[in-house]
């Protein structure tokens, strides 16, 4: 169930806007997904004896994707506005947050880029403190305890209650 | 009667000791999952996924079936003490099931639910044994053409059906089915859409875009727009309901069964619009004894209707996946993917190859579903104090999971940054109001619908006629043609409906 509010505008919101211009980035995004789809349909091969074949999907997807793309942004010429996903931690009255964002986005990038160095034992833990610290969390000292609960308890879970080692990283020999 | 000595079998399987620890391990966790707010049953599933690996089948399903119903019930306790669905088929508890909490009524709201729950989830159960043993052989019969034509029968449904933009929810699925494409081309193995990338060859896993879409992308969604107040979470005692609302409980449960089971059964996308049905029904059947006043403040029948739709639904749902091998929502579709993992072909075929693993998964689901009642009925203000976890570190833990159950699959820091992709989409379909079901549908059902397409053309060398020779496939075309055309004609024909009532009040109650 997701209804905007209408009664509290958004504050960046200029009275009576018409349309969402965020929305014909997505159409472009879309459209270009659908002309790769068919390019990279193209390069296949159709066997002999193969009716269908394996380029028929894509060209279908492809196209249909493109035409999508074009009703949307005529439905957003049009003023047609999409209804964000409300939560109950969600607060749609004001601007999106994009700080925040793209910290939690650049934690999650050190954890892939470092997780197979240092492991997964000190990476894990790092995600957890850095997440909680990018969403405005306090308490750090209780966080960095948690975290390492969570990411050395984890490992030992996967390594003796499943067989499955996870990276040890720089910790191999000690964990 | 054969029908009973299969499920008596199957208990008989599932019924020791260390299996019932895995059961009750399961409604544990998945209830302590399925709490957390923003997450519904799928989810708490995808993410709970990595903790059978080193199960056997037998305990892995039986757990399976413990989180699947924990989880669900989590989502109920979250809408009805927070007011905040987790997933669409809880949005109808959470109407009249908080208005009960903040009347001081929580107490007997989370009962309905769970003993509603608890009831439609057995007989819902007990239907899918009865039916199992005649559908498997009907669906023997059936061939590729009607296979093709039902997955377009539960795409159509699901994507038009649903949801408030039609447009949007064509979007969801075409992007579903260009994740689906990824990988290598089933019947002659060349790469579509990998780039080039070895990694992709495999296809994406759907596991994958399920923890990347609903766990990332609402942590992400949440940090773009985080409510920087506290919760008001309502205070909880033990539930028990008193005899005046067991009366008006028992007739609700039993008809939100009736309208939930066949919904979850058909592949018609699982239970919004039966707990939306169960919901409008309630509530005329009481405004016709003048009792509807309640309604909109806190009606028990409110909450034990929808409830029961939803679970019997929840039920329902594994005949198409057993029968068929056929998942019509997120959550089927996860555990479609986990008893692949165990080399379970579902299909028309199960019945026959894996016949005591399903009667011993729809046993554990029976005791799951006890085990449910059991342990969450005294639990219940515990699981209330867990909405209280501050938000930063309640969704560092969903991302901490998230990315443990990604990254232990394969070991490999791709599959990390195939989350991360797949949790910017995820962002991008919660900005943009674009469904999220059509979307895990496509991505289910795009690889199978071709293999069937392809199938059925074979047979007729590439001649159409191919794919309407078989009776029932014509049959299940003409569904779809109403399914597309019904709704457009119904709607100039009725002026307004009590559906429109519901949504309007909604609105204004924002």
């Amino acid at each position: 169930m997701s209804t905007t509010d209408l009664d509290r505008p958004a504050p960046d919101a200029q009275p009576a806007r018409p349309r969402d211009r965020a929305q014909y980035v997505l159409a472009l995004v879309l459209a270009a997904l659908g002309v790769y789809t068919v390019v990279d349909a193209r390069g296949l091969n159709v066997g002999f004896g193969d009716p269908i074949g394996p380029r028929v999907f894509p060209y279908v997807i492809g196209t249909a994707m493109v035409l999508l793309a074009v009703l949307l942004a005529i439905a957003t010429s049009r003023g047609d506005l999409p209804q964000a996903e409300e939560g109950e931690d969600v607060d749609l009255t004001t601007p999106a947050d994009w700080v925040t964002v793209a910290k939690l986005v650049a934690i999650c990038v050190l954890n892939l880029l470092l997780v197979n160095v240092l492991g997964w034992a000190i990476t894990g833990a790092f995600l957890f403190v850095g997440a909680a610290w990018a969403l405005g969390s306090r308490t750090l000292l209780r966080d960095v305890l948690v975290g390492i609960v969570l990411s050395v308890g984890s490992w030992y879970f996967f390594y003796s209650g499943l067989g499955v080692q996870l990276t040890p990283g720089i910790l191999d020999g000690i964990l | 009667m054969e029908t009973l000595d299969l499920l008596l079998g199957g208990f008989a399987q599932a019924f020791t000791w260390q299996n019932l620890a895995f059961a009750a391990i399961g409604v544990l966790l998945g209830t302590f999952v399925g709490v957390l707010p923003g997450i519904g049953p799928a989810m708490a599933l995808a993410l709970l996924l990595p903790v059978t690996y080193g199960l056997d089948v037998t305990q892995a399903l039986i757990m399976f079936a413990g989180i699947y119903y924990g989880g669900m019930y989590g989502g109920s306790t979250t809408s009805i003490l927070l007011n905040t669905p987790g997933e669409s088929a809880s949005v109808m508890t959470a109407i009249e099931g908080n208005k009960m909490a903040k009347r001081g009524r929580a107490a007997q709201a989370l009962a309905t639910a769970a003993i509603g729950s608890f009831i439609a989830g057995t007989i819902g159960t007990l239907l899918v044994a009865f039916f199992m043993p005649t559908l498997a052989e009907q669906a023997v019969k059936i061939g590729a053409p009607t296979y093709f034509a039902i997955m377009l029968l539960s795409m159509v449904l699901v994507t038009s059906v649903l949801g408030a933009s039609k447009l949007r929810g064509f979007i969801g699925l075409f992007i579903g089915l260009t994740i689906g494409l990824v990988g290598l081309d089933q019947s002659t193995g060349q790469a579509r859409l990998t780039g080039g990338t070895l990694e992709l060859a495999d296809g994406i896993d759907i596991v994958v875009v399920a923890v990347g879409v609903f766990a990332i992308g609402e942590a992400l969604w949440t940090a773009a727009h985080l409510r920087r107040r506290p919760l008001d979470v309502i205070p909880v005692g033990r539930p028990f309901l008193g005899r005046e609302d067991w009366q008006r409980s028992w007739a609700p449960w039993l008809r939100g069964t009736a309208l939930g089971f066949p919904f979850g059964a058909l592949p018609a996308g699982g239970a919004e619009t039966p707990t939306f049905l169960s919901y409008i029904a309630e509530r005329r059947l009481a405004a016709r004894k003048g009792r509807d006043d309640e309604f909109g403040h806190g009606a028990i029948e409110g909450v034990a209707g929808p409830e029961a739709a939803n679970n019997a639904s929840a039920a329902g749902m594994f005949v198409p996946l057993l029968a068929l091998g056929l998942p019509v929502t997120a959550t089927a579709s996860i555990l479609l993917a986990a008893m692949q993992k165990y080399g379970i072909v579902a299909g028309p075929t199960l019945m026959t190859d894996q016949a005591d693993l399903i009667w011993t998964l729809l046993a554990s689901l029976l005791i799951g579903n006890t085990l449910l009642l059991v342990i969450n009925l005294p639990l219940a203000p515990i699981w209330a104090k867990l909405l209280r976890v501050p938000r930063p570190q309640l969704y560092a833990g969903i991302l901490f999971f998230a990315s443990l159950g990604a990254y232990s699959v394969n070991r490999d820091p791709f599959d990390l940054a195939l989350l991360l992709v797949f949790g910017a989409l995820g962002f991008a379909v919660r900005r943009f109001g674009i469904p999220v079901l059509p979307l895990i549908l496509g991505v289910i059902l795009g690889p199978l619908m071709e293999l069937k397409l392809r199938e059925a053309l074979d047979v007729s060398g590439g001649d159409l006629s191919g794919l309407v020779n078989e009776r029932l496939a014509i049959v299940v075309y003409v569904l779809v043609a109403l399914a597309v055309v019904g709704p457009i004609v119904l709607g100039r024909l009725r002026p307004r409906s009590a559906v429109d009532e519901v949504r309007d009040n909604q609105e204004v109650e924002r």
